[in-house]
């Protein structure tokens, strides 16, 4: 069960399989094996080995090592990419008419590449189960690799030796060769280094002047924001943490609020709005016009939060506290108890009564017989007058419409009342019948002596209402916020490095940055100032050079 | 040659420990996959699902004897109970009464009971439609809309079909024929 390893040739430190630079004296490992040695050293994750990249022995390390791909992680980064936006190209079936069924409109609409739309899942995308999979995936893809390149590179960037090999000097990007170098010129590199704010280890002599190491680990702390800010989406299906749903209620209605286990119950005082009219300010006069109808102003709703302290069982009477009173306006929402009720949607001029009077049909005065008001909450079946007249309402139907000629109710809600009368006259058994709507007053029999019209009306606003709880807002934010730290740790800092290296016939100098090297080879002339050392070249730009000469 | 034993060892012990480690990490972010994606596809269901104990209830008996009849959910334990959510504007819930009252004389005797709630806002509508179709099952009236909720009822007609020990065998959303009417209410009838 020995582990395979690679024994440096110069110094004897053990390293792992797969370790590119050794771990202790910095030799290239690879020119072992006998590779092209005036190439420049891969500097990433300073030569260590990729954990992964090691041993695939059990199932769990070859799991492990599928996920810690940076390809398998691309490509699923990349899958998610093109569905996400396939998925945008048809509407999502959330913004389908909500009457037809889902797979004929898609294939009525948009023929056979709709019908496979529809059958691939792509109308409901975001929340199918394979594009959850696949985000989760990223997630752990995310994971992984962090934990399996971010580890060996912290220990190899905190056991750094200063003392580096030739092989490995002779090999990094920016390199310098002097004769001389003396005490006194030390002394001025150390001032120099310092003035620029570098960390300066020393071994033997040989010199490691650092600085920015922190920014190596931009990265990692940027995929721990997002792993956090993925947790945060994932409690959103814990309805501790997250609920979403929403509310109709009438003026002088109290409602049990939903998705609160029928603890809470809401109360609609009074829902104004105000719309834009004639006097708004010119800059409003256009737009004002090319908009049919009133455009809303203002809205809100009065309203009222009660708790029902009974336990009782669901349907008795609840015993309704009062805990909350307040506007609910447009983004600024009634809060309690970790709810908010969120201003959403408002249906304006619902009936709540209607005022008839009868009259005889022969009369055109219309002088009223008899007055009398249907309450459309709870209306009353029978009106009877002092004058001996009696009328019946036999029929009611809130929201009325011909369904093969019989008159039927659409909906629960009073918008377009039709009422159906039996009116007897004093002294009379058989009553007449007629039917009474807005605009509308059918006499069935054509014979009726009486008639019954609308006198009066009054309506009531209803207003809808979005009830919220997010518990996971402050860890997506929490999420973002690590994002944007490592952003910015990673992007605005440069891991830079020098090396010092005296040898027997002068000092070696070779300089490595993970990135911006325009301005740190500029900063390392300012270092060398004062000293005899030979300028920092760029090894790579020579070569180009040199291969662009021959 | 001690040293590289020990060494060896060491190996073992840090590759025991990685795979531990990994295996542990592996479990947490596949469970969190897991919980995603299971919740994701129940989300969209019901409150209360075959199997459940249904929430108990209290409402008014609309065409019951006395003028504040009420009919509780669990006096009827050791029946087998239809519960049925309707509408009098629900076109659908409508025809299927038709069914509900021919089968109900029949299974009344074989100790089951059928009960419809209403989930319209007037009482007048539901007076108006028991009259009409001459109903003689219970009808209750959910004014305020708190057993639906508590139901979470979505389309309407939506109806549970309950146990005599008071478990839900069987919900279905949408009109029933006059056969499957009857094969529910068969399921539902207690053993003698």
């Amino acid at each position: 069960m020995f582990m395979k390893t690679i024994t440096c040739n110069a110094c004897g430190h053990i390293n792992k399989e797969g370790t590119m630079i050794c771990g202790s004296c910095g030799k290239p490992l690879d020119s072992i094996s006998g590779e092209d040695k005036n190439t420049l050293l891969n500097m990433r994750y300073d030569g260590t080995a990729v954990r992964s990249k090691t041993r695939n022995r059990s199932i769990i390390d070859k799991i492990w090592n599928f996920f810690s791909s940076i390809k398998i992680g691309v490509t699923l980064i990349v899958l998610a990419l093109i569905s996400s936006a396939v998925g945008t190209i048809l509407p999502q079936e959330m913004y389908i008419p909500q009457n037809v069924d889902a797979f004929t409109h898609y294939r009525d609409e948009y023929g056979l590449f709709g019908q496979i739309y529809y059958q691939l899942g792509f109308h409901n995308l975001y929340s199918s189960w394979w594009y959850m999979i696949l985000i989760a995936l990223i997630g752990i893809s995310i994971f992984i690799v962090s934990i399996d390149r971010g580890v060996p590179l912290y220990k190899a960037l905190t056991n750094q030796n200063p003392k580096r090999h030739t092989g490995f000097l002779k090999r990094q990007k920016l390199y310098s060769e002097s004769e001389t170098y003396d005490e006194d010129e030390k002394e001025q590199l150390l001032f120099n280094l310092k003035k620029h704010r570098y960390n300066i280890f020393e071994k033997d002599g040989h010199l490691l002047a650092e600085k920015g190491r922190f920014a190596r680990w931009g990265p990692y702390v940027n995929h721990l924001g997002l792993i956090i800010f993925l947790l945060g989406t994932l409690f959103r299906f814990v309805p501790f943490m997250y609920v979403d749903d929403f509310v109709w209620v009438r003026e002088g209605e109290t409602v049990v609020i939903p998705s609160t286990s029928q603890e809470y119950y809401v109360e609609n005082k009074k829902f104004i709005i105000e719309n834009y009219g004639e006097d708004e300010a010119e800059v409003f006069a256009e737009a004002i016009q090319n908009q049919e109808g009133p455009i809303a102003k203002h809205f809100e709703t009065q309203a009222v939060i009660y708790k029902d302290q009974s336990t009782n069982i669901v349907g008795e009477e609840p015993d309704l506290n009062q805990i909350k009173e307040g506007s609910i306006i447009v983004n600024k929402p009634l809060k309690f108890d970790g709810f908010s009720l969120y201003q959403s949607s408002y249906q304006t001029n619902e009936f709540k009564s209607m005022s008839f009077k009868l009259h005889e049909t022969s009369d055109e005065n219309e002088d009223a017989i008899a007055e009398f008001k249907i309450d459309l909450d709870n209306p009353e079946n029978n009106f009877t007058f002092d004058n001996g007249y009696r009328i019946e309402l036999d029929q009611f139907y809130p929201d009325y419409y011909l369904d093969e000629g019989q008159p039927k109710s659409q909906s629960n809600y009073p918008r377009n009342p039709g009422f159906v009368f039996f009116v007897y006259p004093p002294n009379e058994e058989e009553p007449e019948v007629s039917f009474a709507a807005i605009g509308k007053n059918i006499d069935p029999t054509n014979d009726n002596d009486y008639k019954i019209g609308l006198t009066d009306f009054e309506v009531r606003n209803a207003s809808g209402l979005s009830l919220k709880k997010d518990y996971t807002l402050p860890i997506l934010g929490l999420g973002a916020f690590i994002f944007m730290i490592g952003v910015i740790q990673g992007m605005y800092w440069q891991h830079r490095r020098i090396w010092f290296h005296p040898t027997s016939k002068g000092i070696i100098v070779a300089g490595h940055t993970n990135k911006n090297w325009f301005g740190f080879k500029n900063e390392v002339d300012k270092i060398f100032t004062g000293t005899s050392l030979q300028a920092i070249k760029d090894l790579e730009e020579d070569s180009k050079e040199d291969r662009s000469q021959s | 040659m001690s040293n590289t034993t020990e060494r060896s060892k060491n190996k073992t012990d840090k590759k025991k420990k990685r795979l531990i480690f990994r295996f542990v990490i592996l479990i947490l972010l596949f469970s969190a996959l897991l919980f995603a994606v299971i919740s994701n596809v129940t989300e969209d269901e019901v409150k209360v699902d075959i199997g459940d104990v249904p929430p108990n209830f209290e409402l008014t008996h609309v065409n019951g004897d006395g003028e504040d009849d009420k009919i509780t959910l669990s006096e009827l334990e050791g029946k087998g109970v239809m519960l049925n959510f309707w509408a009098t504007y629900c076109k659908p819930c409508e025809e299927e009464m038709p069914y509900m009252e021919s089968l109900y004389p029949e299974y009344k005797e074989k100790g089951v009971e059928i009960v419809a709630v209403s989930v319209d806002l007037t009482r007048f509508v539901v007076d108006n439609f028991i009259e009409k179709y001459q109903l003689t099952f219970p009808v209750v009236h959910d004014n305020k809309n708190q057993v639906m909720d508590a139901y979470g009822i979505g389309p309407l007609p939506t109806t549970f079909f309950i146990n005599p020990d008071g478990t839900i065998e069987e919900r279905v959303i949408g009109p029933l024929t006059l056969d499957r009417l009857e094969g529910y209410l068969k399921q539902i009838q207690p053993i003698e």
